[in-house]
């Protein structure tokens, strides 16, 4: 059996382009922060650096194996994310793998909850839009659709936060953050409202697509047909409308759900949430080579992991697709 | 057929005819004029300049957007912000348009092994969200307003690769493209008189999307205090001061975040408009 | 006495609804319980308008603005939008010109056959088994798979089946059929056709055919209208207007069809220039420009139809007059 068969096999040349696309972006992950001027060990010992000799310097380069070729750094780094660890945070020491155990399901809540929010949102608003193309509706659900991109989540967060605080004096995270399991209650509090930031965000595009879609589907002959079949108006639009316009929506959530990922680094830092992002933006603030490559690393994954999973989605809904 | 001229005022025709493209082109227009008053000085104060008897004074004839915790004119600190984000997103999306134009182009024209680099290449780039793929490369690069504008370029290049190769892709197999290339033209010619003219359209629309997006990506990084550093304003970064005084000192939060979104709205709707423009199949309703 | 037709349309007229272009004028036609009416005319002249105005299924952005369509003595253009529902697909099916585009490519078609039968009947246990039977007697080889199949997965003339089994499901009294052999091979074509025409027999259906080619209807309708730029401007038995055509579009509609008999020793002719758009006929014959009977009269008045032999026709200077 020769290779341009085994590529054949369902699913091998998929996996084959994931794991080359993974391969790509761990190296240039690599090579980006080593251009970060300065190095760990200013990053972790600040302007005590000055006091060290470049006897010890050259030690403490030997003991977080900076010292290496960039070839050998990234074999090591390289083994150590394999194996689970990720590296190690060089100013305390805790592994990475350690780190993202508590801050990964933070982030991956708030993007759940942001995606479903934000598909809930844009595909009711859409489809309010829709119903009537040019109306005054249509203007509100597009006035929406473009506040929504427009705003930037920052701006709207911080909105948010001062509103809540000093007109309700409600302000949920500014307690310590609680998992769901410790307080059901008090999590879902904390992440309603970067929830709801990041819903809006993901609600802008899904809007759009969803308008765009309807109204393009509304024409089509096999709506004629079901009208025609004396199909009651709402399953004609569920039924047959929406079912045929899922197809760019659900490319454009999954699209959505990776810039939600990048969202999350300033809804957490701004409503003070545990997650990856924060861990990332404090090793990029501490120079972490570590934390920062392996954090961005599993963001990457993550975002390939929903491609293949929006790919998975849009068989099962579009039939047309060859298996 | 009709010759260029009448294409291009076609074209400006049907663009004058959309109401949000109008709205849009306004919106953007004010905040260019504002942004040279600021490169030219024409702003009421120095931006960093400190009043210190006027401090966290609400909008006035004196101040018009008020002052901030240093008695700085808000006003002044928009204005020099604005100025700083459209610098910073023109100058970075000039350069993800040339570069990734260029590398698609090449890449659908070309074909074979270099195509399927390209497009490696540019899924790797995908793969990241781009505000943090832009924070990572700043966090390494530096906090000058150029490094922030080589991030973000970079970062947006891959989005000019897949908008100029689809087009190039199609058109390559068109028959008047295949004849071409019997009848011996230079590739340099079908690329200049057959295939950039249809890639064109798309580019455009993404040149104006791709700013609005720049713009919040800047204001993004500058609020998470990487790019423009204190005391030199910068939109997100105001908007990140205003913090703790929004409560008591609304309009130290409330202006920058409006010139952002009146910009980013403005060149959202502009993008729409130039997309009906440019696409005759959108124009016959 | 006639007998009470099933189909009664009255001085029909539609038009857009921005800036307003009449597109059909003025259209009258009965159709009698058990009887086959084809409606023939180019593209443009609104025959399609006509039909799916019946079932109120006509495109956004036009409208029917005048004149009654009766159905068993309701009118359909002003029933309630639940009453009118109750009547499609139930009392009066259609089928259609594109059977890729007329079936839903995302729905399994006996998901898509059932639905007839729940918007009317309901679901109960024998449903199954009457999408099965439909579909066998469509010619449908496998019928278990193709319930379980998608549009996408069968060919033109095999989905036009399906879509014949759908209208015919609950044994409608009218059926529609706008041109749906038109995107067929010439073959399958005849196979249709004869299909179709053993379902109405079987049935005692009336029905409605819609085409462009006058061959097509020959053996199948018993009357025929005949549309110019949105009138009907010949109507009678197909023998009479086969035998004796009236209108010079008419006549010059069957000099151009070719005979298989050869008893037409003529060339094929056709008919020189384009046809005219409705809404720029204005007050005068819609045929003149291209009529090579026409005066001045044809170009300042419109002709109103008139009764001559066992036809109507709508001409000043008819054929077969002195």
């Amino acid at each position: 059996m020769n290779f341009r068969k085994v590529l054949k096999f369902p699913g091998v040349s998929r996996t084959l382009s994931v794991l080359t696309t993974l391969f790509g972006i761990s190296v240039f992950v690599f090579l980006v922060l080593r251009v970060i001027p300065g190095d760990s060990i200013t990053g972790a010992f600040g302007i005590e650096t000055g006091a060290l000799t470049p006897q010890q310097i050259a030690e403490l380069r030997v003991y977080y194996g900076i010292d290496k070729s960039l070839f050998m750094q990234y074999i090591s780094w390289m083994q150590s994310f394999l194996s689970g660890k990720f590296g190690f945070a060089y100013s305390t020491g805790v592994s990475v793998s350690t780190l993202t155990k508590s801050s990964l399901p933070v982030t991956i809540e708030l993007a759940i909850i942001g995606t479903v929010l934000g598909v809930i949102l844009g595909i009711a608003i859409g489809m309010f839009s829709a119903k009537k193309p040019g109306s005054t509706r249509d203007f509100a659900g597009q006035l929406f659709g473009l506040l929504a991109l427009a705003i930037p989540g920052f701006v709207l967060s911080t909105g948010i936060v001062t509103i809540m605080a000093n007109k309700f004096h409600y302000f949920p995270n500014g307690y310590e953050y609680m998992t769901p399991w410790e307080n059901p209650w008090m999590n879902f509090q904390q992440m309603m409202f970067p929830g709801l930031v990041l819903g809006i965000a993901v609600a802008a595009p899904v809007m759009r697509t969803t308008r765009s879609a309807l109204l393009e589907t509304v024409d089509k002959d096999f709506v004629r047909t079901a009208h025609g079949k004396g199909v009651p108006n709402n399953k004609v639009q569920f039924r047959h409308i929406l079912r045929n316009s899922l197809i760019p929506i659900v490319t454009m959530t999954g699209i959505q759900f990776g810039y939600l990922l990048g969202g999350a680094v300033i809804v957490e830092k701004i409503f003070a949430l545990p997650g990856m992002g924060r861990q990332i933006l404090d090793a990029i603030m501490k120079r972490e080579y570590a934390t920062v490559q392996s954090s961005i690393m599993i963001f990457a994954i993550m975002f390939v992991l929903i491609n293949v999973a929006t790919d998975i989605v849009y068989r099962k809904i579009d039939p047309r697709i060859l298996k | 057929m009709r010759n260029k001229e009448e294409k291009a005022k076609g074209a400006l025709h049907y663009y004058l005819q959309s109401t949000s493209g109008v709205v849009g082109a306004v919106l953007v227009l004010i905040m260019v004029i504002v942004a040279i008053c600021s490169i030219f000085g024409f702003t009421p104060y120095d931006p960093v300049e400190q009043h210190i008897e006027d401090i966290l004074q609400g909008p006035s004839a004196h101040f018009w957007f008020g002052t901030d915790e240093f008695g700085r004119d808000v006003f002044s600190r928009t204005l020099e912000g604005m100025r700083r984000s459209l610098t910073v997103s023109i100058t970075a999306v000039s350069l993800a348009a040339t570069l990734g134009v260029s590398f698609g182009i090449l890449a659908g024209y070309v074909g074979k092994w270099f195509d399927q680099l390209v497009t490696r290449v540019s899924d790797v780039f995908f793969a990241f969200p781009a505000i943090l793929l832009a924070l990572a490369i700043v966090a390494s690069l530096g906090n000058d307003w150029y490094d922030t504008a080589l991030a973000i370029g970079v970062v947006y290049t891959p989005i000019f690769i897949r908008v100029a190769r689809g087009p190039v892709l199609t058109v390559k197999e068109m028959d008047y493209i295949k004849i071409s290339r019997v009848l011996g033209f230079s590739s340099f010619r079908i690329l200049r008189k057959h295939i950039f003219p249809n890639v064109f359209a798309p580019i455009v629309v993404q040149v104006a999307l791709s700013l609005s997006w720049a713009i919040l990506t800047e204001s993004g990084l500058s609020f998470l205090g990487l790019g423009t550093q204190p005391p030199t304003p910068s939109l997100g970064l105001m908007v990140s001061e205003a913090q703790p005084l929004a409560a008591f000192a609304w309009w130290t939060l409330v202006f920058p975040s409006l010139f952002i979104t009146i910009v980013v709205v403005g060149l959202n709707l502009v993008g729409d408009g130039l997309r009906d423009a440019l696409d005759p199949a959108r124009r016959s309703s | 006495m006639t007998p009470q037709p099933l189909l009664s349309v009255t001085n029909l007229g539609i038009s857009t609804v921005q800036d307003p272009r009449t597109l059909v004028n003025n259209v009258s036609f009965d159709i009698n319980p058990g009887e086959a009416v084809g409606v023939v005319g180019e593209s443009g002249s609104g025959k399609t308008l006509s039909a799916l105005s019946i079932l109120g299924l006509l495109p956004r952005g036009v409208g029917v603005v005048s004149g009654e369509i009766l159905f068993n003595g309701k009118n359909l253009l002003t029933l309630k939008p639940e009453e009118l529902r109750q009547i499609r697909g139930n009392e009066i099916a259609m089928i259609y010109q594109d059977p890729m585009t007329a079936l839903n490519p995302v729905m399994k078609l006996g998901k898509q056959l059932l639905e007839v039968i729940a918007s009317h009947d309901g679901i109960n246990g024998q449903s199954d088994d009457r999408v099965r039977a439909l579909l066998s007697e469509v010619g449908i080889p496998d019928v278990n798979r193709a319930m379980e199949s998608y549009a996408h997965e069968f060919s033109g003339g095999m989905r036009q089946r399906i879509m014949i089994a759908m209208a015919l499901l609950l044994s409608p009294k009218l059926l529609i059929a706008d041109e749906p052999t038109t995107a067929l091979d010439v073959t399958i074509q005849q196979q249709i056709l004869a299909l179709v025409s053993d379902a109405r027999k079987k049935r005692d259906m009336s029905m409605l055919w819609i085409t462009h080619d006058l061959g097509v209807v020959a053996n199948l309708v018993n009357r025929l209208n005949v549309m110019y730029a949105g009138r009907i401007v010949e109507s009678g038995t197909v023998e009479e207007i086969f035998r004796r055509p009236k209108h010079p579009y008419t006549a010059g509609l069957l000099s151009s069809l070719p005979t298989s008999t050869g008893t037409n020793r003529e060339r094929l002719t056709s008919i020189s220039g384009v046809p005219e758009k409705p809404w720029l006929v204005g007050n005068s014959c819609g045929f003149a420009a291209r009529c090579s009977r026409a005066q001045s009269r044809c170009h300042n008045e419109i002709p109103l139809s008139v009764v001559k032999d066992d036809s109507t026709v709508a001409c000043f200077f008819p054929l077969g007059s002195k």
